[in-house]
């Protein structure tokens, strides 16, 4: 078998084109996943001008509240370009330069503040936004929509909180500074208290009777000023989110990413390389010969699963290595990778064999290798709840009978510890191997009756 | 070393001295008969050409006696030792060299001497000078003698050709013929098909007519012109070929 194995790394070596592909394809695989994971690319471009005077401080009541925090935000998810006027912002827009502008006028700090006095004014942004991509324009809408709400959100915190404080000192009385200058508070409690200690002094039963109204008015006031508190943090922020992670192990995003690319090129490779290898073998007119008592058919197809798996563990390897110009893999799980790859690179070996028996001719292979392994891998990455529960049960089945999934999951385990199940991937990977061995080899009865 | 294809009796039921004998060879691919009961035997170091017409059954026979297709009834002695088989495409691999080729099926073959039997086969089929050059930039000529050079690597008392002049020009033709002649004239049994009647006339001291499955004729040319003579006596002074038609048609085919 050593020898068919020397025989086809010796044909794959003289056959410039695919051992060129076998090389160049993990690697622009590795360059392409690296760039989309390193590189954010899909920020678009907003224009911003801060007409707020430089240094002006934003206080809610006595507190000063991070303004600049937002606009560090804003930078995070757009790329920020900076402008010096509106009209200059409206030209960037209009020529293209950016998709959109965001400005914050000079008395946005101001109005804000306002909020905590007695004349409250709406503060205002404005947003200039070039629809010349429907789908950038709605991404600027997005996260400039979505920034202003936590702004929002974080002004109303701030405003509750003040207003609290407010309503603390309505209740229990101390000291209030304003415009330099303090002032004691007596509070509701404490006007209370006094009332009742002059309660005894009071002759008249009038004056007893409207002092007894005004003490209870204080103890109601005080009472509901209490239960004003957390209606003001709910007011603040209606909803809270509460989040409970119910499936666990999912790996990092990059993880996943370098998952997915890894399992698509050992697929790849290892699935186009046997069905061809073994196509070839028929092509050449080599079957009868070789089958004819100097090797048997299930030698033949182990030498081609090997071939797959020998082939897949490199390529793949190459990739990953690759993909360490980008980010930190983590090497000490090495074993684990070698495990993924090679048990994966034997299910995709055994599904190409299938392939390449069933088609006898290269090309066929080929083409069959490509129209059935695309769309069963895209199926494999659609998530649940993205499509009907019953279409879904439908693709979980489809998906369950191809190697690209618990190749995936293997994969994506052997790279992180939070991945899926690496036994069941493995396991599932055995029964699929041992499946399109066995049909394989029937395939195989066709190869000689021909 | 003597072998029995399966479903055969015993190899001690060939005749004495013969290196290969097939007797009621019966193969169907589904309802259509492709052989029909056939019987033959043959010598030690001879040259036996199986003709017939396209789809006579020719390339089914020799699959059989190579032991590549299982015949549904019938039987097939080699008393003397294993069958080479050459296939009518040449059965090689076009990316390796012709070194490699042989030194491929050497290996696979479990030869002692890897090296030495690819010397050897280098020298018998004069592709000395051509040793490291890829099977796919030789000619048709010569990819069909390292065709033949790897099935007599399994060092056959019989060597089955099919069709093996099918697509050379006849100077590629008359080398080949050369390299067969001289195989069988050092004792190796060779046995080939071919729908060629000249051929089959200049090459074959023995001919195997079959037609739609069915032996037609087993015997020499002087024998086969003779049968003529008598079935189609309006051919007999005709040229082989003529002969050789109007015989099958006088025997409906």
């Amino acid at each position: 078998m050593r020898w068919l194995l020397l025989k086809d790394l010796q044909i794959l070596r003289r056959s410039p084109l695919q051992a060129a592909l076998l090389v160049v394809y993990p690697i622009l695989i590795a360059l392409l996943v690296g760039f989309a994971i390193s590189r954010d690319t899909g920020n678009p471009r907003v224009a911003f001008l801060n007409q707020v005077p430089q240094d002006t401080p934003f206080r809610i009541g006595s507190q000063e509240v991070d303004i600049i925090g937002a606009r560090s935000t804003l930078c995070e998810r757009v790329e920020c370009v900076r402008v010096n006027s509106r009209e200059e912002a409206i030209e960037k827009v209009e020529s293209g330069d950016v998709l959109g502008a965001l400005i914050l006028p000079g008395d946005l700090v101001s109005r804000l503040q306002s909020l905590s006095g007695l004349d409250p004014e709406r503060a205002r942004v404005e947003v200039i936004v070039n629809q010349e991509d429907p789908v950038k324009q709605r991404l600027v809408d997005d996260r400039i929509t979505s920034l202003l709400a936590q702004a929002n959100l974080r002004i109303a915190r701030e405003v509750a909180r003040v207003s609290t404080e407010y309503l603390d000192l309505l209740q229990q009385g101390g000291s209030l500074s304003v415009l330099g200058q303090t002032f004691d508070v007596l509070g509701l409690e404490n006007t209370g208290q006094i009332l009742r200690a002059l309660r005894p002094a009071v002759g008249s039963s009038d004056q007893l009777a409207a002092l007894d109204r005004v003490i209870r008015f204080a103890s109601l006031a005080s009472q509901n000023l209490e239960l004003a508190n957390p209606l003001l943090a709910t007011v603040a922020e209606p909803i809270k989110v509460d989040k409970l992670v119910v499936s666990g192990g999912t790996p990092p995003l990059d993880v996943f990413a370098i998952a997915v690319a890894a399992t698509f090129t050992l697929m790849f490779v290892t699935v186009l390389l046997v069905a061809g290898s073994l196509a070839l073998e028929r092509e050449e007119n080599a079957f009868p010969r070789l089958t004819r008592g100097l090797v048997s058919r299930a030698e033949l197809l182990g030498e081609k699963v090997g071939l797959g798996m020998l082939v897949a563990l490199l390529v793949t390897m190459l990739m990953l290595a690759g993909m360490e110009i980008f980010l930190s893999l983590q090497w000490e799980r090495i074993g684990l990778w070698l495990v993924a790859i090679l048990a994966g690179g034997a299910a995709f070996a055994a599904a190409g064999a299938a392939l390449g028996a069933a088609t006898r001719e290269v090309r066929a292979a080929s083409l069959l290798a490509f129209m059935i392994s695309l769309p069963i891998a895209f199926l494999s990455l659609v998530p649940s709840g993205s499509v009907g529960p019953a279409l879904f049960d439908l693709i979980e089945v489809l998906t369950a009978l191809f190697p690209f999934k618990p190749a995936l999951h293997a994969m994506e385990r052997a790279l992180d510890a939070s991945g899926p199940s690496m036994v069941t991937a493995l396991l599932h990977l055995a029964v699929l191997t041992f499946v399109y061995g066995v049909l394989a080899r029937l395939a195989l009865r066709r190869f000689a009756a021909t | 070393m003597a072998a029995t294809r399966p479903g055969s009796s015993p190899a001690g039921g060939a005749s004495a001295g013969a290196a290969l004998e097939a007797r009621g060879i019966v193969k169907s691919y589904g309802r259509q008969p492709a052989l029909r009961g056939v019987d033959f035997e043959a010598q030690p170091g001879e040259l036996l050409a199986v003709i017939g017409p396209n789809g006579a059954g020719k390339t089914t026979l020799l699959s059989i006696l190579a032991g590549i297709i299982r015949p549904d009834e019938g039987e097939v002695h080699l008393p003397r030792g294993e069958v080479g088989w050459v296939p009518q495409q040449a059965a090689l691999y076009r990316r390796l060299t012709v070194e490699e080729n042989l030194r491929l099926f050497a290996r696979l073959e479990r030869h002692e001497d890897v090296e030495s039997s690819v010397e050897q086969m280098l020298e018998q089929t004069a592709l000395h000078d051509r040793r490291h050059d890829q099977v796919a930039l030789l000619s048709g000529g010569n990819q069909q003698r390292i065709n033949i050079a790897i099935g007599l690597l399994a060092k056959p008392v019989v060597l089955l050709l099919d069709e093996p002049s099918a697509g050379l020009d006849p100077r590629q033709r008359a080398r080949l013929w050369d390299f067969v002649s001289a195989l069988a004239a050092g004792g190796t049994t060779v046995i080939f098909s071919s729908h060629n009647i000249q051929e089959a006339e200049r090459y074959g001291q023995r001919l195997l007519v079959i037609a739609d499955g069915e032996r037609l004729f087993d015997g020499s040319q002087e024998e086969l012109r003779a049968a003529v003579g008598r079935e189609a006596p309006e051919a007999a002074g005709a040229d082989f070929e003529t002969a050789f038609v109007a015989y099958l048609q006088h025997r409906g085919h």
